[in-house]
This record gives C-alpha cells, sequence and structure tokens, in this order.
C-alpha cells in the first residue's frame, strides 16, 4: 500500500525540481549587466550638437560628466528620466557638473521633437554611426555613465535616471577634489 | 481609443474563456446539457474577441497609431507595409495575440467536429481547451498588454527588428506556432480521457489526425526558421542550437516519439502510461519553449523586454504539470498494459527503441539548455554549452534513428521470424553496404557521411522493396504499374504517408551530413576587378553602390560569379544601416543549386569603393533540406487523408 501511495505522489513530485530550477533563474538580475568600465578611463568622444556645437569629453576635463544614452523611440523610460535630467542640470551646472546627452538609434526629425519637448537646455548630441555607444558598451536605452573630473566612469544606470539616483552619484562625484 | 478598446476586447475574451471553461467542466457533474451550450457559446465569443483583437492591432500598424506602445516599439514610419502587418507577430506581446487566436480557432475546430461525436470527452476537452486558452488571454490582458496605451505619444516608432524584414518570418512564426498549439488538443483529449476514465485506445485515434497536423506544422515551422537562419543571418547555416531553436525543437522530438508510440498502443494496448506522458511532456515542453524564449533566464543581454511575464508561464507550467501528473497518478490503476513484449525482435521493440533515443535526445537537449542555470545555482558560474555538445550526442542518437527508420516499418508485430527478417532486410542490409563501399571507393573518405549514406540507402531500399512487392501483388489482379500504385497509397494511406514523410527525413538527413562534411567558405579582401576564387568558382569585384531605402541605407557590392558550366550571374550582397540599430545588418545574396549554393556576404568596405572584405561560400547540399520539406508535406497529406479501408 505504501509503495502505491509513494508511486501516487512521487509521479507529480518529480517535476518539482524542474520547476526550483526555473524559478531559482528570476533569481538572477538580468538587469545587472556588469560594466567592465567602472574605475577605467573613460573612452573619449568628440561630438556635435543638434545645436551645431562641438563637445568633447577632452574639453570637459576637471568636470563631473553625467553622459546620458537616449532615443526618441524609448517610451516611457527616456520621457520620464528626461525632466530629471533637465532638473538636475540646472542644478548642478554651476558646481562642476555638465550633463551630456548622446542620442542614439533614431532618427534626426524625431530627436529633435524630443528636445523640443521637454525644453533641453544642456549639450544634446547625435552619435552618428553609434561609434560612442559601442565604446560605451551600451546595450539599450536609458543608460547613463558617471565619469568623474579626472575622467574616469564612476557608476552606471540602467534605466530611468531618478532625482534620488542623479543626486547621489552627482554629489558624491562633485564633492571630491579635483 | 484603441488601447481603451483593445483592452476592452481582451478583457472581455478573457472572461468568456474562463466562463466557458468552468461552464464545460460544470455541465457534467450538474448534468445540465445548457452550461454545455453556454460554454460552446463563450467559445466562439472568444475566437470572435481574439480575432477583432487581432485586426484592431494591424489597423493600428497601418495606421501609425504610436500611442499603442507595442505599434511604437515595432515600427515606424519607413516601415514597408507588408511588414507593418507581420510586425503583428514581431514581438512578445503580438506573438502571444497569434498564439491564442490559433488556440481559439483550433478549439472551434474540435467544437465542430466532436460535439456530438465525443459526448463523454468533449466537455472535458472544452474545459481543458478554454483554460489553456484563458491562460493566454490573462497574459495578453497583465503581463504582456499588446494595447498597453504609450504616453506621451512618440513622433515616430522605432521600427520593426531588421532580422524581421524577411518573407521567412512571414510564415515561419505561422507554422512554428500551429504546431506548439496544435499539440494542445491532443493533450486536452488525454486530460478528457483521465478525468473519465475512458484511458483505453479511445482518445488516442481521435487524435491521431491532430497529432500529424501539429508535428507537421512543426516541423515545417523549424525548417522555414532554418531556411531564415540561412538566408538571412548571414553565416552560412541553419541551426545552431542555440536556445531558442532548442525550445521549439524539444516538443518536436517528444512529439515525434508519441507520433509513433500511439500506434503500438492502438495495435498492442500497451504503453497507456507512456503515451500519456509523452503528449504531457510534449505540451509542456511547448510551454516551457515560449517560458525560456520570453522569460529572459537564459542567454539573454537584453534586459529591456522583460517583465511579470516568466512569472505567469512558470506558475502555469507548474499547474499543468502537477495537474496533469496528479490525474496521471490517480488513474496509475487503469493504466496498466493489457499485452505485454513478446521478443526483442519485433516492431513494437523497435519502436519503444526508437521512443527511448527520441527521448534520449530530448533530455540531452534539455540539458543543454538549462545547464547555464544549472551551473549558476549550483557553482555560481555562468557558462553557455555550444554546438559541439550537442552535435556530440545527437549525431549517434539520430544515426540510430535512421537506422530503426529502415527496420521498424517491416520487421513483423510480435516477433520477428529469420524469414521475416532474411526477406525484408537482406537486399535493403545489401544495398547500403555496397553504397558506402561504392562511395569510399569513389574517395569519398568522410566516416559520417559514409555512415549517413549506408543508413539512407539501406531504408530507403527496405522502403523500395516493400512497395514493389505491394505493387506487384495488387498487378497481379489486372492493374497498371499507376493504378495498383494509386490504389495502394489510397487505401494504405497512413502506411504510405509515413513513408513518404520518412523519405523527406532522408532527404533532409543527406541534406545535414553533406552540408556539414563538404561546405566551403574563404574570408578575405578583395581590390575592385580583381576576383576570388573558391571551388571553381570566380567572384569578381566590380563596384559599390549606395542606396537610400525606405528606412534604411544600403550600400550594395556588385559581384559577377562564374564557374566553367554556369552563366556568368550577378550576386548583390549589401549592408544595411537602420537608424534604431547601433550595427549593420548584412544582406545574403546567392545562388542555390541542387548540389550547392554559392552564398556572398560583404563585410567591411572602403568608402571609396576601392577594396571590399567578403566571405564567400559554397554550401553543399543544403537544398535538400528544402527538398526534404517538400516531400514531408507530401507525406503528411497523404497519410491523413480520410481512411479509405472502412467504409464511413
Amino acid at each position: 500500500m505504501t509503495a502505491r501511495v509513494a508511486l501516487r505522489a512521487g509521479i507529480p513530485l518529480a517535476v518539482v525540481p524542474l520547476l526550483l530550477l526555473l524559478a531559482y533563474g528570476f533569481r538572477t538580475d538580468p538587469r545587472a549587466i556588469p560594466t567592465p568600465l567602472i574605475g577605467k578611463p573613460a573612452a573619449p568622444f568628440s561630438l556635435t550638437t543638434f545645436a551645431g556645437e562641438p563637445v568633447s569629453l577632452d574639453g570637459l576635463r576637471g568636470r563631473v560628466v553625467v553622459l546620458n544614452f537616449w532615443a526618441s523611440w524609448c517610451v516611457p523610460a527616456c520621457y520620464d528620466e528626461a525632466p530629471v535630467l533637465e532638473r538636475g542640470w540646472r542644478a548642478w551646472r554651476d558646481r562642476g557638473v555638465t550633463l551630456v546627452g548622446v542620442n542614439i538609434q533614431d532618427t534626426e526629425d524625431a530627436a529633435r521633437q524630443f528636445l523640443a519637448r521637454f525644453d533641453h537646455t544642456f549639450p544634446n548630441a547625435p552619435d552618428l554611426g553609434g561609434r560612442v555607444s559601442v565604446d560605451y558598451g551600451v546595450y539599450g536605452v536609458p543608460e547613463t555613465f558617471f565619469i568623474d573630473r579626472a575622467g574616469r566612469v564612476r557608476a552606471k544606470h540602467v534605466g530611468a535616471v531618478t532625482d534620488q539616483v542623479f543626486e547621489r552619484h552627482v554629489r558624491a562625484l562633485a564633492e571630491e577634489p579635483s | 481609443m484603441i488601447p481603451e478598446l483593445g483592452y476592452a476586447i481582451t478583457a472581455t475574451a478573457l472572461l468568456m474563456a474562463v466562463w466557458g471553461a468552468g461552464a464545460a467542466a460544470g455541465s457534467v457533474r450538474a448534468g445540465r446539457p445548457a452550461l454545455l451550450l453556454s460554454a460552446e457559446r463563450a467559445a466562439v465569443g472568444a475566437w470572435l474577441g481574439l480575432t477583432l483583437a487581432m485586426l484592431l492591432l494591424v489597423y493600428a500598424f497601418l495606421t501609425f497609431d504610436f500611442s499603442v506602445r507595442y505599434v511604437a516599439l515595432n515600427t515606424n514610419r519607413g516601415t514597408p507595409f507588408y511588414y507593418r502587418i507581420t510586425a503583428l507577430w514581431g514581438a512578445l506581446e503580438g506573438s502571444i495575440v497569434l498564439w491564442a487566436w490559433m488556440l481559439a480557432l483550433y478549439t472551434l475546430i474540435a467544437v465542430r467536429r466532436y460535439r456530438r461525436r465525443q459526448p463523454e470527452l468533449y466537455p472535458w476537452v472544452l474545459a481543458v481547451l478554454l483554460g489553456v486558452l484563458a491562460f493566454f488571454l490573462l497574459v495578453m490582458t497583465v503581463p504582456a498588454p499588446p494595447f498597453e496605451r504609450l504616453h506621451p505619444v512618440p513622433a515616430d516608432g522605432r521600427g520593426l527588428n531588421p532580422l524581421l524584414e524577411d518573407s521567412g518570418m512571414i510564415t515561419h512564426p505561422v507554422a512554428l506556432y500551429l504546431g506548439f498549439t496544435g499539440f494542445t488538443v491532443p493533450f486536452a483529449f488525454a486530460m478528457a480521457a483521465l478525468v473519465t476514465g475512458r484511458t483505453g485506445e479511445e482518445w488516442i485515434a481521435i487524435t491521431r489526425r491532430w497529432t500529424i497536423v501539429a508535428w507537421y506544422f512543426l516541423s515545417l515551422g523549424l525548417l522555414i526558421g532554418g531556411w531564415w537562419s540561412y538566408h538571412v543571418l548571414g553565416w552560412g547555416g541553419y541551426w545552431a542550437w542555440d536556445p531558442v531553436e532548442n525550445a521549439a525543437f524539444m516538443p518536436w522530438l517528444t512529439g515525434t516519439a508519441f507520433l509513433h508510440s500511439v500506434m503500438i498502443q492502438e495495435r498492442r494496448r500497451i504503453l497507456r502510461l507512456w503515451n500519456l506522458t509523452l503528449v504531457i511532456l510534449t505540451f509542456g515542453l511547448t510551454l516551457f519553449g515560449t517560458f525560456l524564449t520570453r522569460s529572459g533566464i537564459i542567454g539573454s543581454v537584453h534586459a529591456f523586454t522583460q517583465g511579470a511575464i516568466g512569472h505567469f508561464f512558470l506558475g502555469f507550467l507548474a499547474l499543468v504539470l502537477l495537474g496533469a501528473f496528479s490525474l496521471l497518478a490517480w488513474r496509475v490503476d487503469r493504466l496498466r498494459a493489457q499485452g505485454e513484449l513478446d521478443s526483442l525482435l519485433s516492431r513494437e521493440s523497435m519502436f519503444l527503441l526508437n521512443n527511448l533515443f527520441l527521448v534520449a535526445a530530448t533530455f540531452t537537449v534539455f540539458f543543454g539548455t538549462v545547464f547555464p542555470l544549472l551551473s549558476e545555482a549550483v557553482r555560481g558560474v555562468k557558462v553557455s554549452v555550444g554546438a559541439p555538445y550537442f552535435n556530440l550526442v545527437n549525431i549517434p542518437v539520430f544515426l540510430g534513428l535512421l537506422l530503426l527508420m529502415g527496420v521498424g516499418p517491416l520487421i513483423a508485430w510480435r516477433r520477428a521470424s529469420w524469414d521475416n527478417l532474411r526477406r525484408n532486410f537482406v537486399i535493403p542490409v545489401a544495398a547500403g553496404g555496397g553504397a558506402a563501399l561504392l562511395a569510399r571507393a569513389l574517395g569519398l573518405g568522410n566516416l559520417l557521411v559514409l555512415t549517413c549514406l549506408a543508413l539512407v540507402v539501406f531504408v530507403a531500399g527496405a522502403m523500395t522493396l516493400d512497395y514493389v512487392r505491394a505493387v506487384g501483388a495488387r498487378r497481379r489482379s489486372g492493374d497498371g504499374w499507376g493504378a495498383a500504385t494509386w490504389g495502394l497509397l489510397r487505401r494504405q494511406n497512413r502506411r504510405y504517408g509515413g513513408f513518404v514523410v520518412h523519405l523527406g527525413v532522408l532527404v533532409i538527413a543527406l541534406g545535414v551530413a553533406g552540408s556539414q562534411a563538404w561546405s566551403v567558405q574563404t574570408e578575405t579582401t578583395v581590390k575592385r576587378g580583381e576576383h576570388v576564387e573558391l571551388a571553381g568558382y570566380r567572384v569578381r569585384f566590380e563596384r559599390l553602390t549606395a542606396s537610400e531605402e525606405s528606412n534604411h541605407a544600403k550600400v550594395t557590392g556588385v559581384f559577377t560569379v562564374a564557374n566553367g558550366n554556369m552563366r556568368p550571374a550577378t550576386l548583390l550582397p549589401a549592408k544595411k544601416f537602420y537608424p534604431q540599430e547601433q550595427s549593420p545588418i548584412a544582406y545574403v545574396d546567392y545562388r542555390l543549386g541542387l548540389i550547392e549554393d554559392v552564398y556572398l556576404v560583404l563585410g567591411d568596405f572602403a568608402r571609396d569603393g576601392s577594396h571590399a572584405t567578403i566571405r564567400l561560400q559554397v554550401n553543399r547540399l543544403v537544398s535538400w533540406l528544402w527538398i526534404g520539406g517538400l516531400v514531408l508535406t507530401l507525406g503528411t497529406v497523404l497519410a491523413i487523408l480520410p481512411d479509405r479501408r472502412r467504409p464511413a
């Protein structure tokens, strides 16, 4: 009798370990994409903004640089973070912090409409040929890199930046002696 | 407007499916036929709702309604007309819509066919089908809504994944999903058989055609997927043991096993438990495949397409497996075999062996696919398992299956006599061995190809022998060859349909072996006006041209290709630059042939067109895969023709 009970319970229970293994798969956070760039010198770039002005990493040496990769079709994340970035730029621009927006995987018209919608005043440039995003190993949009005064990548944020995230990273880097 | 309307339709369809599933199951207990009728109406309603939802989504795509998130992500103003329609199933949310719609369609067919003919099983079949449909509608409502509103509305969409702008992507998902969803019907009948205790051969006889059709579409889906991979991805191969491919291959393997083992049960009334297990596994693996490819737990680099959908699928998979196997355990006493295996040398044993091989293949593919997860769970190390593992363990298994394909259909039931063996196998074995020796003498050295060739000739020989004898018997009663063949195919369509399908598999096997062994390639940089030679082909680089397409810029290389016995042809491989993609997409050009394909990929190039890097491949016997697919189709049609032996 016990053998039969064991059989009856055993058949369905045999799938439990498999289900547990699959459930374990959720524990690994697919958003936690490791970047080997942390602590390394940031890849130099030199771009021309939508307004036609040059912007380069070398030209910003000595300032904290927040490098934000975005696209106009990236809804809602890029739309959520756009006002955050503009606020952050206005709050910190006089305290040695520069924001640079890099528009990737996009068309120029749609990108300009995006900038007009949010009234962005910080430099924003198209990444023609996608060179800068390849150098920084960008997987998708939005991704934001925080670069210290010495030109090293110190942090990377995947997904929309919030006021707290911006404040935390920027404050830490801005208060470091140059 | 469209998002809200779509939401409302989806939610209504969900309610109908839930109600229908409950009403169908409840109608049995309550003994109220009115409830069953209501469940049928709910099934029709759910199908209508899904049809409407699909049309609405197509409309949103055609009118560039970017207030629908799914539309904005998978199309832009440059997307060509046809791909705006196929963009419907170009990503996760839409693929679920297509899946659910097909399942609803199958459910309607089941209602039409079985409402009168199978009064005992039918209510439960309907309940299971609608229950599964309800799950997919739930996915469409909560974790992956295709009608999610996008706010703010962007000026233009991101655009379809450029790799999906191809005719193969129009047919591949349709075929694959018809296969996946098709297995729900045999599963539903199996569950109905368990619930009602009618665990005999009835459900198997009813679902035979369903299983064949589902199996066929799955095979077709896999082949079209291979074709897409071959002519779009530009690496010159058609199968890479990628988790997504494996996800579709595993239910194919168990489905194939099921297709064979049911014949044993029909004839000998054994393997009842086994067949139920196989159909549960097959259905479970279709869900697992969907889970694997949409949850992002394995092999995912893209972190932005995930949500709660994986949890939903895992939960449903757990429900299905635990529920189905509990039912099985509950009925285990009724599933005792009524016959037994008489001898190892019998058709039953050969079919069992075939099942063993197929299940072993399933297990190795499964193991290889989830190994990265296992490794991370146990050792904390992420690893991936590549093609060498899969090839190493699967090639012997598939060779074994080829051998059985020759033996199985011709060996006697119960116990084969020496006479039976001699009569059926001496000539084919000699033919197979002879073919291999001949090929060896002609200079063919590859052991794998030789083995494969010997087996293919053996199987083809065994089938030919059987056919010649059967036609001969009919000819003695006065028919000509044509009439005798026709009569045989019509009267024994199951058997000879199976033979033709096997023939298709043989052609594919030769294609796989030949292309693995004999394809050659070279990668080189060539100056304008100069040429590259490979395997007798001279490929000359003429010039580069640039053009602006509706949604991308394109740089095309103009090459002329010639060899001794063909007219010079022009090949135009290109690189396509899509604004939404970081790296350019290769556009392959090729010239297909029965024996070999010339296959040209454009790599880097100088902007002034002075030189270009190309990969030139001469791929042998790849076309046999597609020809085999055609033969497979013919065989399937023959196998599912209405039975002529018994008067209807």
